[in-house]
């Protein structure tokens, strides 16, 4: 079985006055262990299908299963609690919550899943150990760069131990160095252990990393490619 | 770690919670301050009318109040008074012989309240010998003296030392008259009475008057403390339970004597929380508008917390604990000054002289000292509170419309 399944799904936006068909159509399934990437130029629908996948929109039709449930029919307030526990997110930016550290900011998704403080804080310094940024769980976002919030974001992501990462431009922001560095750190993780990761981005450089590249036109899937 | 969010986010735009803090705080303290201030000149006129006019309590003949006239009187004064003295708390027992007259001078004349009292038990009952702003209080050992107040003898373009002649009906209706001697000028600062209310002797009352040893128009009582007035009260009304129900007496406390006085206790009291109320609904606009600013400057973030999996009643407290803390921080800091300013006030007094001559029409001290209660301040506090808690409805509302997957795309 997929950890994603995506049957037939379309999101029109405006239905009833001017209607855009941001997505149209897609099929698509994913393994666990994936790296992927989603590209195609702007406009051409990948924020639109990965918010569907991730429970953030729901589709105009279709239907997206998560390790066999099917989220579609999920109201807003279970997808919220759907999201909480079997879904990683990772955006271009306002990953992290100002006012606290890095180490609470991963501790904060285990609180609101009820995990104990003893085992949050214990967590959260492992993980920013695993992302690379041990040293670093006493401070604040505003004290951290770039790319160095986006692998506290990282941190956060797993630390809800979720089915799958979705990355939406994780790397818009960041220089060539901390996007290579950033790049070596989730291939790591996806390769140790076993982390699936979806991303959406138009960066040839995370395409370049990418093993599986899914190109969207107009909202559709025009190539599917495998590499190595 | 909500509230931990809550807080430190009040913190995260200073110069915006600042200005909103100091908002509150000066309203506040704007409110406080007011009451304060109203409060304290409401309890400078009763404690002055209580010690100089009225006393705690009176025991009058129920007609004596239709007609304050010398016929109007009550017989046994002296079983009354033998029952009622063990009454704890009692300060002192003053009977009076009361009745209405002219005081005339070679200059003028004016309608006058003539008091006959016993100076040396008036003066554990009020205030008036502590009163006089030139001679002395009356003396028992002198004749035919009299004691006015400063309003009278301005009227009468008299002096101490000068005569002034008192013309009143006895108790047949016979016109009589006599003359007294200035021996003191009392000011109490309420115009009113300065220039109404004169104290003769009793016993030279009685004389004039032809009225009997015992008979007395008026007993006043003062208390140690008005705490104890009421049980006082009450006690009396037992000891004196015949006299009450065959119509010879009745018993009454200051506010009953002088109802003016408890009305404006209650208007002051009303008009009080009128205006904190007032303030409060301002200040809720205030703290709306920020919060809202504060919202719609944070749809990122909040899109990212809603997408993570925060859900909408976790939002929703976050929003309410940050409007409650920047409310609390705003009154906090205001009560705090308010109670430095009501106690600093309160001790060195708030001189009105410049308004002096309209005050002291009404009564009214020209210094107020300025006074609030505890309570008042805890009530503030917690009006306060709820004003967050009611504010925060609006800008937590609009977080919680916010769809996340738009919310993340702004
Ligand atoms: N809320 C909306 N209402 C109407 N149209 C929308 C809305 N959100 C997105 N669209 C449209 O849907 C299409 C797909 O947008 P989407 O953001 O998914 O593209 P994208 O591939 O992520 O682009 P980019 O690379 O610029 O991020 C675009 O034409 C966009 O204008
Ligand atoms: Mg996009």
């Amino acid at each position: 079985m997929s950890i994603i399944e995506i049957k037939n799904i379309k999101k029109v936006y405006n239905e009833k006055t001017v209607p855009v068909h941001a997505v149209n159509d897609i099929d698509l399934n994913i393994e666990e262990g994936e790296f992927t990437a989603i590209v195609g130029p702007s406009g051409c629908g990948k924020t639109t299908f990965l918010n569907m996948v991730g429970g953030l929109d729901v589709p105009t039709s279709g239907s997206v299963k998560i390790d066999g449930q099917d989220i579609s029919g999920l109201s807003s307030k279970q997808l919220i609690d759907f999201r909480l526990h079997h879904i990683g997110f990772v955006f271009q930016a306002y990953n992290l919550i100002p006012v606290l550290t890095a180490a609470e900011n991963v501790a904060f998704i285990m609180e609101l899943q009820g995990v104990s403080k003893k085992e949050r804080e214990k967590r959260a310094q492992e993980l920013l150990d695993q992302v690379g940024i041990g040293d670093k769980f006493n401070s604040r976002p505003n004290q951290l760069s770039g790319g160095q919030q986006q692998r506290v974001a990282v941190a956060r992501a797993l630390a809800s131990k979720p089915k799958f990462i979705l990355a939406d431009e994780p790397t818009a922001n960041l220089d060539s160095q901390a996007t290579g560095d950033l790049l070596d750190m989730m291939a790591d993780l996806n390769k140790k252990l076993n982390i699936t990761f979806l991303f959406a981005t138009h960066d040839q450089r995370v395409m370049d990393r990418a093993r599986r590249i899914v190109t969207l036109t107009d909202g559709e899937i025009s190539s599917d490619e495998l590499r190595k | 770690m909500n509230i931990k969010i809550s807080w430190k986010n009040v913190w995260r735009n200073k110069l915006r919670s600042l200005i909103i803090i100091i908002a509150i705080a000066i309203g506040l303290f704007g409110g406080v301050f007011t009451n304060s201030f109203f409060v304290g000149m409401t309890s400078q006129r009763v404690n002055s009318v209580i010690s100089n006019e009225t006393a705690n309590i009176q025991i009058h003949h129920p007609s004596f109040l239709l007609d304050e006239s010398i016929n109007n009187g009550m017989d046994n004064s002296n079983t009354i008074i033998e029952k009622i003295k063990p009454i704890k708390g009692i300060k002192g027992i003053s009977e009076r012989l009361n009745e209405s007259g002219m005081a005339s001078t070679a200059e003028a004349n004016t309608g006058v309240m003539i008091n006959g009292i016993d100076p040396t038990k008036e003066i554990h009952v009020t205030a008036i010998s502590k009163k006089i702003i030139q001679g002395e209080y009356l003396n028992p050992e002198t004749k035919i003296p009299i004691l006015i107040g400063k309003k009278l003898a301005k009227k009468l373009k008299t002096d101490i030392g000068d005569k002034v002649i008192l013309s009143m009906a006895d108790g047949k209706g016979e016109v009589v008259y006599a003359a007294f001697k200035v021996q003191g000028i009392y000011n109490t600062n309420n115009d009113m009475f300065d220039g109404l209310q004169v104290f003769v002797l009793k016993s030279e009352l009685q004389q004039l008057l032809k009225t009997p040893q015992n008979y007395v128009t008026e007993i006043a009582i003062s208390m140690e403390n008005d705490d104890l007035t009421q049980t006082a009260k009450s006690e009396i009304e037992d000891l004196l339970n015949k006299e009450i129900n065959s119509k010879e007496i009745i018993v009454q406390d200051w506010k009953e004597i002088d109802p003016s006085l408890d009305l404006m206790i209650q208007t002051m009291d009303t008009f009080a929380w009128f205006f904190i109320i007032i303030i409060l609904i301002a200040l809720a606009f205030g703290i709306i508008n920020t919060m809202t600013m504060v919202v719609m400057e944070r749809t990122q973030e909040l899109g990212m917390l809603m997408a993570i999996g925060m859900n909408k009643k976790r939002i929703f407290s976050m929003i309410l604990w940050e409007t409650v803390f920047l409310s609390l921080v705003g009154a906090v800091f205001g009560l705090t000054i308010s109670a430095l300013v009501i106690g600093y006030f309160g001790k060195a007094g708030l001189d009105l002289s410049v308004f002096g001559q309209g005050m002291t029409a009404f009564g009214m001290d020209t210094i107020i000292y300025t006074k609030t209660s505890i309570d008042f301040y805890f009530t503030v506090g917690i009006l306060v509170f709820i004003t967050a808690i009611i504010a925060s409805i609006f800008p937590a509302r609009h977080a919680l419309r916010l769809e996340p997957a738009e919310a993340v795309r702004d």
